[in-house]
């Protein structure tokens, strides 16, 4: 018998749980095949398939989707409304999975995280593993290794950012923003490009141990409710003394970036820039809005100094 | 010094009639409307709202406004849904930057509406109210907004053929002066009864097979007539039996009991909910097609996430049902004549098919 082929799009919750589904399917002995990069290709491509209103990552998303027709078994296309309890996402990742089904004619995997009513993620890879038709235990230790490997992977990230946070001397600046904007070739990869030739160290929000989340979220806002967002007001809030200037990275139009980054532009101290991203963006003015920001916080420094 | 407590709420329709009425009955604290929509609600709202918010949160910020410089001091939102539930803590804190003394309360606790939520904001507002009298008014109240949907369903169906010009208009304003100033059950449903019969003697001239469509979408800019540039009433003029789902009372309990029933009704296209209102407009689309309407309007503000993740699914729907559908996006800036030209179109092509 021929392996699984399972495809793996390279967008949205990849950034967030990719190293998770790769092992996992890697023990259960699946092939895998990851989408590469966003290319303007395949934005283009998501364009096409997609609402004209939706927010640039999804087009980027629908993308990824159409590359990976034909190239394999399954794709993998999670659905999650709820991953902590009393706590919500935004409702494209609810209605991601039948969003694709309905426009494109392949074959999905069913994962589905709705800790609200009683399926963690645990129940979600049981059943998606089971609908492949490996046994149970197969699943389970499978399913242990990969939080492993992903606890360690995190863990590693962080430290090295820790290292960094504690032995440059440079400017530093905070990208924060949703994992999925900061690490997509055309969104925050532009930026960081940018940043690195301007000589500046580069910290990110995703990269933050979230031990102390509930209180640290509460400096900036008490009453959000979005789970990914939650995370990115904790790590500013967490990193905001230790960091020179923040970059807010937001895809257009955002439905709960939109609020919330007003809370966050409202309550931060130091100096903070907002870029909002879509697909008609121009390189140069990305370019002066990231220099003009630059000079500011150097500025600042000289003055300090 | 003890200031005297001046409570308010934004608009939505016609709805401010019963939740004045409850707030009159219930608390001690002088309940101004605020001042009606007008261009410069949206205006004052747009100017100080995030860029790209939905556009029900510019025109609540522009009610509250308005009605801080009434002076009011006690504002209410209701909250929960999608976007929504997150609304009173950002327009909180974007009111007080600008410099305005108030309370805000919110009916929902964390993201959704409970009837636990509710009791306690109204204990928040005065501790003395009595259980009973809390349970007694809440009925009556929800009694009247569905009496209130009742009428107006009935008045969609026949305003576009109204024999006497204004005549659904006038009577209706009549009958919600009329409900506001009821005393009990009794006295209510007696009065809904005799606008009733009113209503169902006004002549219409209503042919039998006229051109029916039904109005599916985001619920603000379903049930806030100005925030759709009075698409209804365009519709009207051009008589069109009109049907449109959401209403309070469907928000309030409808939509929970039917969930169930409406994931079954679509579930080659769904398998799960999308959140908001995304698979109940999937479900109306089906229901449409399935009663043989001749067109869907799809309405929502800009940038709606729920209804952005629906309308793929929408429009797979009606391209297997052959269904024609034109879609509204609103937003603070849309060209009044740019959608009076698109509906004009609409309704051309939907004439032409039925022949």
């Amino acid at each position: 018998m021929s392996k699984i082929m399972i495809g793996i799009p390279k967008a949205l919750l990849y950034y967030k749980y990719g190293n998770l589904w790769i092992t996992f399917f890697e023990e259960l002995g699946c092939e895998i095949i990851v989408s590469p990069n966003t290319s303007k290709k395949i934005l283009e491509d998501g364009i096409k398939y997609s609402m004209d209103e939706a927010c640039m990552a999804m087009k980027i998303y629908m993308g990824h989707i159409y590359y990976l027709i034909d190239k394999c078994d399954y794709i993998l296309v999670p659905r999650l409304k709820c991953v902590k309890k009393h706590e919500k996402l935004c409702t494209n990742f609810s209605a991601l999975y039948d969003l694709v089904s309905n426009v494109f004619d392949t074959n999905l995997i069913h994962y589905n995280i709705d800790v609200d009513h009683k399926e963690d993620e645990f129940y979600a890879f049981t059943t998606m593993g089971l609908s492949l038709g490996f046994s149970y235990r197969k699943i389970v230790s499978a399913y242990r290794l990969a939080k492993q490997k992903e606890k360690l992977l995190k863990e590693r990230e962080i430290s090295k950012q820790k290292v960094l946070i504690a032995s440059s001397t440079k400017i530093k600046i905070l990208l924060a923003g949703h994992p999925y904007n900061l690490h997509d070739e055309f969104i925050g990869k532009q930026i960081e490009k940018i940043l690195e030739e301007n000589n500046i160290d580069i910290i990110y929000s995703d990269r933050y141990d979230d031990k102390y989340l509930e209180e640290e979220v509460k400096v900036i806002s008490k009453k959000n409710y979005w789970t990914f967002n939650k995370e990115i007001m904790a790590a500013i809030s967490h990193y905001q003394d230790v960091v020179d200037g923040i970059i807010l990275i937001t895809s257009f139009p955002c439905g709960p970036d939109s609020l919330s980054n007003e809370m966050i532009l409202r309550n931060v101290k130091i100096p903070i820039t907002n870029l909002i991203i879509d697909e008609g963006n121009s390189d140069t003015g990305l370019l002066t809005r990231i220099e003009s920001f630059i000079d500011i916080l150097e500025e600042r420094r000289k003055n300090h100094e | 010094m003890n200031k005297e407590k001046v409570i308010s709420f934004p608009h939505l329709g016609d709805y401010h009639i019963p939740f004045k009425f409850l707030l009159t009955k219930l608390t001690n604290y002088k309940v101004i409307e605020a001042p009606p929509i007008t261009k410069k609600t949206i205006e004052l709202g747009s100017k100080y709202s995030p860029d790209f918010v939905c556009v029900p949160f510019k025109y609540n910020l522009g009610n509250f406004i308005e009605t801080l410089e009434n002076g009011a001091n006690v504002l209410m939102q209701a909250g929960g849904g999608c976007r929504y539930g997150y609304y009173p803590e950002v327009q909180e804190k974007i009111l007080k930057d600008l410099g305005y003394h108030f309370e805000l309360l919110t009916l929902s606790d964390n993201d959704s509406i409970t009837i636990k939520s509710i009791y306690h904001t109204f204990k928040k507002i005065d501790k003395r109210i009595p259980l009973y009298k809390m349970v007694y008014y809440s009925l009556l109240t929800i009694l009247m907004i569905r009496y209130m949907d009742n009428i107006d369903h009935y008045i969609r169906l026949n305003i576009g053929f109204e024999v006497e010009k204004n005549s659904f208009i006038h009577l209706k304003k009549e009958m919600l002066t009329s409900f506001s100033t009821c005393k009990g059950y009794f006295s209510l449903t007696k009065r809904y009864l005799k606008y009733k019969k009113k209503f169902r003697n006004l002549a219409i001239n209503k042919p039998d097979n006229c051109l029916k469509v039904g109005i599916i979408g985001e619920l603000y800019t379903s049930m806030e007539p100005f925030s759709s540039y009075f698409l209804e009433k365009e519709l009207a003029s051009m008589n069109i039996e009109i049907k449109r789902f959401t209403n309070v009372s469907y928000l309030l309990y409808q939509k929970r009991l039917q969930r169930r029933k409406n994931l079954r009704y679509i579930n080659q296209y769904c398998k799960y909910t999308i959140g908001a209102d995304g698979i109940d407009n999937v479900y109306r689309a089906k229901y449409l097609i399935d009663q043989g309407y001749d067109g869907i309007i799809h309405i929502k503000p800009f940038g709606c996430t729920p209804e952005i993740g629906a309308i793929p699914i929408i429009r797979k729907v009606c391209q297997d049902g052959k269904m024609p559908i034109i879609y509204f996006s609103f937003d603070s800036q849309t060209s009044e004549t740019g959608i009076k030209t698109r509906l004009e179109a609409f309704y051309d092509m939907l004439k032409i098919k039925k022949g």
